[in-house]
């Protein structure tokens, strides 16, 4: 029996299962990736820095991450305003309404930005009505940060809602008895319950829309320093043959993502220890 | 004792919600946000595809370029799809029936495609098979391509939706335990019997689930595609694409025409998956109850 991989079971097939998980995984992600990483490995540190630290390159860099973090935030707030009312009022529909949450799953992303695209322009049904007031939103960052909203609302109301179904009621009426008022009991007994689901919501919406691009490209304007996400730049880089600059991008978005994956296993990995205690 | 819980329980309940009015200004404003970012794109969508009436919505379906994203559609996701389901079960049978070290860390690279930008796992293809790429010279000396073509677009969508039945099943799987199993072991069912007398009848439901959200994960991906497709017309083209090529053409009608056939296959997977999920937590709460409970 293999000695690194301790199986501990009577049930058959783990040779097979495993050998098989392990062959595709290998074939599908890690080699493919890795192959990423050596292209990385073997351009000089000026090639790197030099396409990395250009202004076009940051200028896309703080526009993504940016406009990623205001739409996480507007999905923070209105995610856990959802997954509230879905979880504690009587509506009628909730279960349509429920279930309509996980829209920006379903919908391609191609759809949903050149939906958006419509609906924002300036003789859209939204667009129309905002633009009189001096403020236009397709094609500037702003209709950027709406497409990246629209395709991160799963994320904090499916992370929060579970957790909330299954808060105890007895501790809310512990403090009830207590004295606090309702926003006492919020503030202190209820939100300390669900901050780590929120904060792992939050950091999901935070990396989908980082890496967003079907419904980002028809409404964001691609302009140069102003409008143009990374991920387009990398398609751009990509359409000029400019395989290491566009590799030199990639492995950067690619560290972020990867940190905010870890600080996810970090949140889950503390809040299970607080669970514990 | 009735007396005292019939004066206290009043207090008590509305020391236990929110005042009226607050219930309905969030109310409000969660139906709002609902709304205004996902009911009106959804109508914006089917509006926009019959402004021009009936007609120029069937034109813009039954167009050959039409078909053909819809035939390259179905064929990518035809093969994906299976293909990442005998990979979810697989990973889910190695993790969930054994013990061995490092299993966290196995699960983590499962999910990791789900934390890669589309267009970055389309990138790393072209890096690998593309002609500037690693097996590029070679492939190209034997006549094979795969970047700019189907084998590219299989592999991308592949990709993509590597982890969906693998990280529905695990914990549907974990849930149910190994005792189911052993038993039939004991009673002198093979492998294979096992898996498909026991197991694969418990989670059924559950596989059912990520297939189906696989399979739309599959069919609407756009950003990887659209890396390795090269955009052929007629060729090389998904639905998503096709969307794209029409929109950026101004011919809005058609693009939002063919849009409304991903629009519809959204809405078939929102309802089957509203209607599975009921039965997916019943399977694991029944899993669950202690054994000799029933």
């Amino acid at each position: 029996m293999n000695f690194i991989l301790k199986q501990r079971s009577v049930l058959p097939g783990f040779g097979l299962a495993m050998g098989f998980t392990i062959l595709y995984l290998s074939l599908i992600v890690l080699i493919p990736l890795s192959g990423l990483l050596f292209k990385t490995a073997t351009l000089s540190w000026a090639d790197f820095w030099g396409t990395v630290a250009s202004a076009r390159v940051l200028a896309s860099f703080r526009l993504t991450f940016g406009a990623a973090l205001i739409a996480a935030l507007i999905n923070g707030v209105f995610g856990l305003l959802v997954a509230w009312v879905l979880v504690r009022y009587r509506i009628p529909g909730k279960r349509i309404i429920d279930a309509l949450v996980d829209l920006p799953f379903a919908l391609p992303t191609a759809v949903a930005g050149i939906t958006l695209a419509g609906l924002y322009s300036s003789n859209g049904w939204i667009g129309r009505f905002i633009e009189p007031l001096g403020l236009k939103i397709a094609y500037t960052p702003l209709g950027i940060m709406v497409a990246m909203t629209f395709i991160g609302i799963p994320f904090v109301v499916r992370t929060v809602q579970p957790v909330l179904e299954d808060l105890e009621k007895e501790l809310e009426e512990a403090a009830a008895c207590l004295g606090a008022n309702r926003w006492q009991t919020f503030v202190r007994v209820i939100f300390p319950a669900i901050t780590p689901a929120l904060l792992t919501g939050f950091a999901l919406a935070y990396a989908r829309a980082i890496g967003e691009y079907g419904s980002v490209i028809f409404i964001a304007g691609n302009m140069p320093m102003v409008s143009e996400i990374t991920p387009l730049l990398i398609i751009t880089k990509l359409e000029q043959y400019d395989y290491a600059g566009a590799t030199a991008i990639a492995s950067v978005m690619l560290l972020f993502s990867f940190l905010i994956l870890l600080s996810i296993n970090l949140i889950q990995w503390w809040s299970r220890r607080h669970a514990e205690r | 004792m009735s007396n005292q819980s019939l004066a206290v329980a009043p207090t008590v309940s509305a020391a236990l919600t929110e005042p009226k009015a607050v219930r309905w200004l969030l109310t409000g404003l969660a139906l709002a946000f609902l709304a205004l970012f996902l009911v009106v794109p959804l109508l914006a969508v089917f509006v926009q595809a019959l402004e021009k009436g009936v007609g120029a919505y069937w034109a813009a379906i039954i167009e050959p370029d039409a078909l053909a994203a819809i035939r390259l559609t179905l064929i990518a996701a035809g093969i994906s799809v299976p293909l990442n389901l005998v990979f979810g079960i697989a990973a889910a049978w190695a993790i969930t029936k054994f013990k061995f070290r490092g299993k966290a860390f196995l699960i983590t690279l499962i999910d990791l495609p789900f934390s890669v930008s589309p267009v970055i796992s389309g990138l790393i293809y072209v890096l690998l098979f593309g002609l500037q790429g690693w097996l590029g010279p070679w492939l190209k000396a034997h006549d094979i391509q795969l970047i700019f073509a189907v084998p590219g677009i299989v592999l991308a969508t592949i990709f993509v939706t590597f982890p969906f039945v693998a990280r529905e099943l695990i914990p549907l799987m974990q849930a149910q335990g190994t005792e189911e199993e052993e038993a039939a072991l004991v009673l002198g069912a093979n492998g294979w019997q096992i898996f498909f007398r026991v197991t694969l009848p418990n989670v059924i439901w559950g596989v059912l689930y990520g297939v189906i959200l696989c399979n739309a994960r599959a069919m609407g991906e756009f950003g990887a595609v659209s890396v390795v497709s090269g955009h052929i017309r007629g060729l090389t083209n998904t639905l998503p694409l096709h969307v794209e090529i029409l929109y950026n053409e101004y011919n809005f009608v058609a693009a939002f025409a063919v849009a409304t056939l991903l629009a519809l296959l959204a809405l078939l997977t929102l309802v089957a998956k509203a209607l599975l999920e009921k039965k997916v937590r019943h399977t694991v709460k029944s899993a669950s109850k202690p054994i000799g409970v029933e």
